[in-house]
């Protein structure tokens, strides 16, 4: 086992940078995520790192070895697929004893190790399947034994969770956890999912347009969001357009002036209000405006509220769901307020 | 390519009234099939019946049965020496197309570069342009590449052989596209990324996956040489036949049972190496 540590890594294809200077230092043990949209460049790292692309700048170490021009059969790290990429010819066990084979592992050996890792994943009743003969979820524990049995210097999973549904999603996802807090093997993986990402995470990388935007933990990545695409990325944002008139007050497009911690960003902003920190009522905080409900969601453990606060200026409320009946109505005449640290200001692009 | 199966008759939700048009519709089709079935089969039939006929004019009724035809195969040193000859050259090249094609369809089917698709089309070439044509071409070829290099081509078995290749190739190279198809690249990568090299990962994780189509390619391949004539008949050197011209030169001069007899020794072989080759892969999978 060992860390990891990329350093300005780059990958231009032609014109097109798919990644830019990616700098990142992850710990020996550590469970890194790499969090963002499609095409944001994710994927093409973690590809970087098992060695299937090679970067046009920068360096990638493994422990204390170069890796940057190493092919991927010299690397030692076990790469768990999208699509599980079982071998279809081969049965389970012979799926998780491949990469012990390659290594020119004692038959006899070999055999306990592969047999160990598939307890692991509580599947060593079916090592003699064939790969199709199982489930979407147990073909992906398989793939993870199979990468787990080489005892890798890093594991590397690249959206292990996205073909599976829902409850076995989360099964699948507690069990990759576990495991990995187990064995304490150094990890990146790579998801667009965010809440699959902050369950998992010891620490998120958000990535967009080929860089990372943020690095931190999941309370750093909601409470302090170090760009507009971050806070709307993470957890979820209602964005007012406006200006910073003056320190400590947003205007916004539609006329409103609003108390802000606008720390030292004036012209062009916006603002940028998560849903529950708003309340519904007189509550005798820093910013209290009158609106209209527009819409109202009924999500089960919350409700959800569109309010107009001028022609130009909506804002989403969430509001927990106590009695079973909606409090708010349509067309309902509410005050809305917020404190104004709730309030997050960042300059326009 | 699985064979499509039609719609089953079972998705009639249970209780809803089967429209008639459905019904109709199956027999026309069952009857198509039958029909076609019939017109594949019948020459087959007719030359296996001719072949143990006793009289030496072909007619009907036959006025008895008799396995002398099938002697006199044998006895004919051209139908021997051809089938020898043809034997020779089918394999090599198939040995050949498939040392060409293999290579070809995993560059076609996993790398993207500029004119692909032109060359995918290419590779299937011999497949559409007609042998007499494709015999010309190569038979110029071979009297031009001969006068260049002074390298006797023309009439000699090796001339032969690259010719036949060509016909292997578009066959190997259409199955195995075909099985490259549903095959996922991550596969190979996860191979390598559990330390195989590319040839290991070629040996361990494409070739088991291509088989099918390998196999499969390679049969017909072999066949389409075994029994081509148009080709063979610019190559072929002085004195020396392959089986379809033996064949062609013996109809020549006689019409009796002896080619027939000669031709279900064909079907009987090619139906073996079938029979043979289903057992390690079902062709009614790939192709």
């Amino acid at each position: 086992m060992a860390g990891v540590e990329l350093d300005r890594l780059s990958k231009r294809y032609g014109e097109q940078a798919a990644v830019k200077d990616v700098s990142l230092r992850i710990p020996d043990g550590e469970f890194l995520v790499l969090l963002g949209p499609s095409g944001c460049g994710k994927t093409t790292t973690l590809r970087m790192v098992a060695g299937f692309v090679e970067p046009t700048g920068g360096t990638t170490r493994i422990g204390d070895r170069d890796v940057t021009y190493l092919p991927p059969w010299r690397r030692n790290t076990g790469m768990v697929f999208q699509s599980y990429a079982l071998f279809p010819h081969m049965s389970v066990a012979e799926n998780v004893a491949f990469g012990l084979e390659m290594r020119k592992v004692p038959r006899p050996e070999r055999e306990a190790r592969s047999r160990e890792a598939l307890r692991l994943v509580r599947l060593e009743k079916l090592a003699e399947r064939l790969p199709r003969q199982l489930s979407g979820g147990q073909q992906q524990r398989v793939a993870l034994a199979r990468a787990l049995a080489i005892r890798p210097d890093v594991l590397l999973l690249d959206e292990p969770l996205s073909n599976l549904d829902a409850k076995l999603r989360e099964e699948v996802r507690i069990e990759i956890h576990d495991l990995q807090r187990q064995l304490g093997l150094t990890t990146i993986m790579v998801t667009h999912d965010q809440e699959e990402a902050l369950t998992v995470a010891d620490r998120l990388v958000v990535m967009a347009d080929g860089e990372i935007r943020q690095v931190g933990h999941q309370r750093d990545l909601y409470e302090r969001p170090a760009d507009r695409f971050v806070a709307g990325f993470v957890g979820r944002s209602t964005f007012l357009e406006g200006r910073v008139a003056e320190p400590g007050l947003f205007e916004t497009a539609g006329g409103l002036r609003l108390k802000a911690d606008t720390e030292g960003v004036l012209g062009p902003a916006s603002l940028a209000l998560r849903p529950e920190r708003l309340t519904v009522g007189a509550g005798g905080h820093d910013n209290q405006l009158p609106g209209v409900v527009e819409f109202v969601s009924y999500l089960g453990a919350v409700l959800e509220a569109r309010v107009r606060l001028s022609p130009e200026d909506r804002v989403v409320v969430q509001l927990p769901n106590r009695s079973g009946v909606p409090p708010l109505a349509i067309g309902q005449s509410v005050e809305i307020g917020w404190p104004r640290e709730a309030g997050l200001v960042f300059a326009a692009a | 390519m699985a064979t499509a199966s039609l719609p089953d008759r079972t998705l009639t939700p249970a209780g809803a009234p089967r429209p008639r048009g459905i019904h109709l519709g199956r027999w026309v089709l069952d009857g198509a099939a039958a029909l076609s079935l019939g017109f594949i089969l019948l020459p087959l039939v007719l030359v296996t019946w001719l072949a143990f006929f006793r009289q030496e004019i072909p007619s009907l009724p036959p006025e008895g049965y008799s396995l002398r035809w099938f002697g006199a195969v044998f006895q004919n040193r051209n139908f021997v020496g051809g089938f020898i000859l043809s034997l020779q050259v089918a394999v090599a090249a198939t040995a050949i197309g498939l040392a060409l094609a293999v290579p070809a369809s995993l560059a076609l089917a996993r790398r993207r570069f500029r004119g692909r698709g032109p060359i995918a089309t290419l590779l299937l070439m011999p497949l559409v342009i007609p042998g007499v044509v494709f015999g010309t071409a190569i038979y110029v070829f071979q009297i031009e590449a001969e006068i260049l290099t002074g390298l006797p081509l023309l009439g000699s078995t090796a001339g032969l052989v690259l010719a036949h290749a060509l016909i292997t190739i578009p066959w190997v190279a259409r199955l195995v596209t075909a099985s490259l198809a549903g095959f996922d690249p991550a596969v190979e990568e996860a191979a390598k990324n559990l330390g195989a090299n590319p040839w290991t990962t070629f040996r361990r994780v494409t070739l088991p996956a291509i088989r099918p189509g390998l196999v499969s390619g390679a049969l017909f391949g072999f066949v389409m040489s075994f029994g081509n004539l148009e080709m063979s008949l610019f190559l072929v050197g002085a004195g020396r036949t392959t089986l379809p011209i033996a064949i062609l030169q013996y109809l020549e001069w006689k019409i009796d049972p002896t080619v027939a007899a000669a031709s279900v020794l064909q079907i009987l072989l090619i139906g073996a190496a079938m029979i043979v080759t289903d057992r390690y892969v079902k062709i009614s999978q790939v192709v």
